[in-house]
């Protein structure tokens, strides 16, 4: 057993610092495996750009200039080392396709993606939150029968073919909202006013959120039936406290730690369903970056991206970590025990 | 007592019902699917773009294709699908669940590849493994296989350390018994009701994965009647008013993985010890 002494500065900086140091690790690895997927790819970077009809017209040297530019026929340890240590410079390469520095393309669609995740990650985990306690504090009631019904119907729907439902409803049959892009078509970019952004986000934006809403509507439900299940509240009422007082000084109290921890978590998915959701609106965000750098071996963009995904999924869960650690004494006193 | 007892077996029964009745529509739309798969690739152009009818309950497309029949034949490779991955996923965390049973250095090595994968949002994975294999039909069954284990794995692990801890299978050490005996004979047992449970939860997450990873086009390739497909083909198609392209395959999808939800839920219920008396 190791003396950390409680909650010291030192046991602060040692969690810490390992944490980072896992992340370290877990972000080389992650590269590393993202590095071998794409390098052992049978898919010809030169057919899927440049078609197989152009190529059979060019002449040999044309041929080889252009395996040179998309980087065909060098050993994959050798390039890994190279891409790594650039990398740590600063340089994450060109991207193929865009023709620009993969960190500009990046930073360009990431703050497009972010204003989108970040709303929908707010929604989704304080709509899936008040559900979960309504449901949860009256059981085997109409509205806790709702409730777990939609979070079954939302578990069960492909969040891109929800998109495609309100984007004929919404924006085909109402016309209420435009139908994909993240400014109106053919603007410049000074023009475009924050109005215009938002209406172009609201589509996306409310897809996500629909579909993330279920399994911390779920989970928070199921907390909240143990809590009034418990002896204390039990105990509550019969000291005489009203319902409000119990579901809100008792349970949620209780449940808003795991629930935000389970919603720090849950970064992966939200990252997911934005790439198919932004797919389907044409979004111009990290997601549809991705998919285009899949479809046309754009190998430099889609490894920036999945290092940049990685990070912001371990920046999630570290947070998570964190909170449980500032908050939870039992946590930190379990973690001394063993 | 005696009448909470009857309303919880009657729930039960019902969800036992129910799963029997999912089940069944699930197979029938598995066969007829697979019975058909020709039958959807049949275009003729004396019948493109019409509405539902009666004669066409989902309409017919630009190619004058039978969109019912399209749609089930593309389930039906949902499903089969589903099946592969899902089996083979459940091996890999079964395999890997049961390993971290065997010692400290094994379950850290478990423990670091369930990070790294996890680590990787799933889609993007599910995109760089596509990649990887060239994409195509092995591009998706590989994609999805190799990325579904992480949460059954990390639960059959928790539950394998747990036992682990206890007094018999300490005994059985002290008995002499190798680590390999334990894990098969004492710790094995008991995680197979949590691994069925396991097996069939993860059914509509593969499902849903490989529709999305087809939608976005890594997965099967456009000539194959499959679900993701045909809801990529019908996005060129909304803003001219063809709603129902898209509108009933996506119905129907979501009707099968809800059923497989029912099926999953009811398994729970019957075969865990732990939500046996909910």
């Amino acid at each position: 057993m190791e003396k950390n002494g409680k909650g010291t500065k030192a046991g602060w900086g040692r969690f810490l610092a390992g944490k980072c140091v896992r992340g370290g690790l877990l972000l080389f690895l992650v590269s590393a495996v993202a590095f071998w997927l794409v390098s052992v790819s049978p898919l010809d970077p030169l057919t899927a750009n440049v078609g197989q009809t152009a190529m059979g017209s060019m002449s040999q040297e044309q041929i080889e200039k252009l395996e040179i530019y998309w980087g065909v026929g060098e050993p994959p340890v050798k390039r890994f080392l190279a891409w790594v240590g650039d990398f740590f410079r600063g340089d994450m390469g060109m991207s193929l396709l865009y023709r620009q520095p993969v960190a500009r393309v990046i930073q360009v669609r990431l703050k497009n993606s972010l204003w989108l995740m970040a709303t929908a990650w707010v929604i989704s985990g304080v709509a899936g939150f008040g559900l979960g306690i309504l449901a949860g504090t009256k059981k085997d009631s109409v509205a806790d029968r709702l409730v777990c019904a939609y979070a079954l119907v939302t578990a069960s729907t492909p969040s891109f073919w929800l998109a495609l439902v309100f984007l004929m409803v919404f924006a085909v049959w109402l016309g209420w909202l435009p139908v994909g892009l993240s400014v109106p078509i053919g603007m410049e970019d000074a023009g475009v006013t924050l109005a215009d952004r938002i209406r172009h986000g609201i589509l996306p934006a409310l897809t996500l959120s629909v579909t993330g809403i279920s399994n911390i509507a779920l989970h928070t439900r199921e907390k909240m039936i143990q809590v009034m299940e418990s002896d204390y509240v039990l105990f509550a009422w019969a000291r005489g406290e009203g319902s409000r007082r119990i579901v809100f000084q008792h349970g949620v109290r209780n449940i808003l730690l795991p629930a935000l921890t389970l919603q720090f978590g849950s970064v992966s998915e939200i990252f997911g369903g934005s790439i198919l959701v932004e797919e389907v609106f044409s979004y111009p965000g990290l997601g549809q970056a991705a998919v285009n750098a899949g479809l046309g071996s754009d190998v430099p963009l889609l490894l920036g991206i999945t290092v940049i995904s990685a990070v912001i999924v371990f920046s999630g869960n570290l947070t998570a970590d964190i909170l449980y650690e500032v908050v939870d004494p039992r946590l930190r006193r379990e973690r001394r025990g063993m | 007592m005696e009448r909470d007892r009857g309303r919880i077996w009657n729930r039960r029964l019902f969800l036992l019902y129910m799963a029997g009745f999912s089940l069944l529509l699930l197979a029938g739309i598995t066969f007829s699917g697979a019975i058909q798969a020709d039958a959807a690739l049949i275009t003729d152009f004396s019948r493109k773009n019409l509405a539902p009818s009666l004669r066409y309950p989902f309409g017919t497309d630009w190619m004058g294709r039978d969109m019912f029949v399209r749609t089930l034949a593309g389930l039906s490779l949902s499903i089969r699908i589903g099946l592969l991955t899902a089996g083979v996923s459940s091996v890999i965390a079964f395999g890997l669940g049961i390993a971290a049973a065997l010692g400290r250095y094994a379950d850290g090595v478990i423990g670091c590849i369930i990070d790294v994968v996890m680590g990787i949002p799933h889609m993007l994975l599910l995109v760089l493994i596509s990649f990887a294999m060239g994409k195509g039909f092995w591009g998706v069954v590989a994609g999805i296989s190799l990325t579904h284990w992480t949460s059954l794995a990390r639960l059959l692990r928790a539950e394998a350390l747990q036992i682990r801890e206890s007094q018999y299978v300490k005994i059985a050490g002290k008995l002499g018994k190798g680590p390999f005996y334990i894990a098969l004979r004492h710790i094995m047992p008991h995680l197979l009701p949590q691994l069925l449970v396991g097996v069939v939860l993860m059914f509509p997450h593969a499902i849903l994965h490989e529709a999305g990873i087809t939608f976005l086009g890594f997965g099967l390739p456009p000539e194959q009647p499959a679900i993701g497909v045909i809801l990529s083909e019908s996005m060129s198609y909304l803003s001219m008013g063809k709603w129902w392209l898209a509108l009933f395959p996506g119905l129907l999808l979501v009707l099968v993985v809800l059923m497989f939800h029912v099926i999953g839920n009811a398994a729970g219920s019957v075969l865990d010890p732990g939500q046996a008396q909910l």
